[in-house]
């Protein structure tokens, strides 16, 4: 298994495989690592193209707000029969204010995020456009989770 | 029209170009990576002045087919090298982006 699908910790039973990665925050220019072992992941699974890169694109934003902001954390993503799961977990500040972050064009990203092209305040606008069903469980210095839902028909 | 033809047309300097044959379908113009993301479509030839190593992961993950890098912007080894292993094809034009789209404006 590990040969077929590598770099990542896999879980798998009868009705779900689950891969699960750490995002290193530290390290700003390898941010969208996981998002692309993801992409080869679900190809691999013979996922549709157009659903990958909604996942992917979803996921990737979802990176690069912990690398920005939360100096890391963990990203775990299950494939079921019905859908895909991803699922983002940081112990950084959390969102003061969830419905602000959703608007476009928002950003608390510093300025040294913005010369590298982002910190457009896209990140969660994207993840929103690109996902079925997303869920925020923030609290202020405690951490975020965010729970994304693409369903495959 | 195929990468390579498009790149020979309009005298595009080769940076990366692990898949010459993929098509061009359109264009899109952008240096905000999430924006390119949110709008750049599958095919498209991606025109941008950003030559960082994000450019490869959002040129991979937006599944553009050429990433187009305008006013002769320069590109490291590390960049050049990762474009390559992940499939990612990379031009370079001495055009600034409105003057390059124009240029394969009817090619694509």
């Amino acid at each position: 298994m590990s040969d077929t699908f590598p770099e990542s910790n896999i879980y798998s039973d009868d009705q779900k495989i689950t891969f699960v990665y750490d995002v290193d925050g530290d390290d700003f220019t390898s941010a969208g690592q996981a998002s692309v072992k993801v992409k080869k992941n679900l190809r691999r699974l013979g996922i549709d193209p157009e659903i990958i890169r909604r996942v992917s694109i979803a996921m990737y934003e979802g990176e690069i707000n912990m690398v920005i902001h939360a100096h890391g954390g963990k990203a775990t993503v299950t494939v079921d029969e019905e859908k895909i799961t991803i699922e983002l977990d940081d112990h950084g500040p959390g969102i003061k204010d969830v419905s602000l972050a959703m608007q476009e064009g928002y950003s608390t990203a510093p300025d040294s995020v913005r010369s590298l092209g982002f910190g457009a305040g896209m990140g969660l606008p994207n993840m929103k456009r690109y996902t079925d069903e997303m869920k925020i469980d923030t609290k202020v210095g405690v951490g975020t989770k965010i729970t994304m839902k693409v369903y495959l028909n | 029209m195929t990468v390579s033809e498009l790149s020979e047309k309009c005298s595009f300097e080769i940076i990366s170009m692990p898949n010459p044959s993929r098509q061009v379908k359109g264009c899109y113009i952008g240096d905000l990576l999430s924006w390119v993301m949110g709008r750049a479509k599958e095919n498209e030839a991606w025109i941008t002045i950003m030559s960082n190593i994000n450019t490869v992961a959002v040129a991979s993950l937006a599944d553009v087919s050429v990433v187009i890098l305008s006013e002769n912007v320069k590109i490291s080894d590390e960049i050049k090298n990762a474009a390559v292993e992940k499939g990612i094809n990379i031009v370079s034009s001495s055009l600034p982006s409105y003057e390059t789209a124009i240029e394969i404006s009817g090619l694509v």
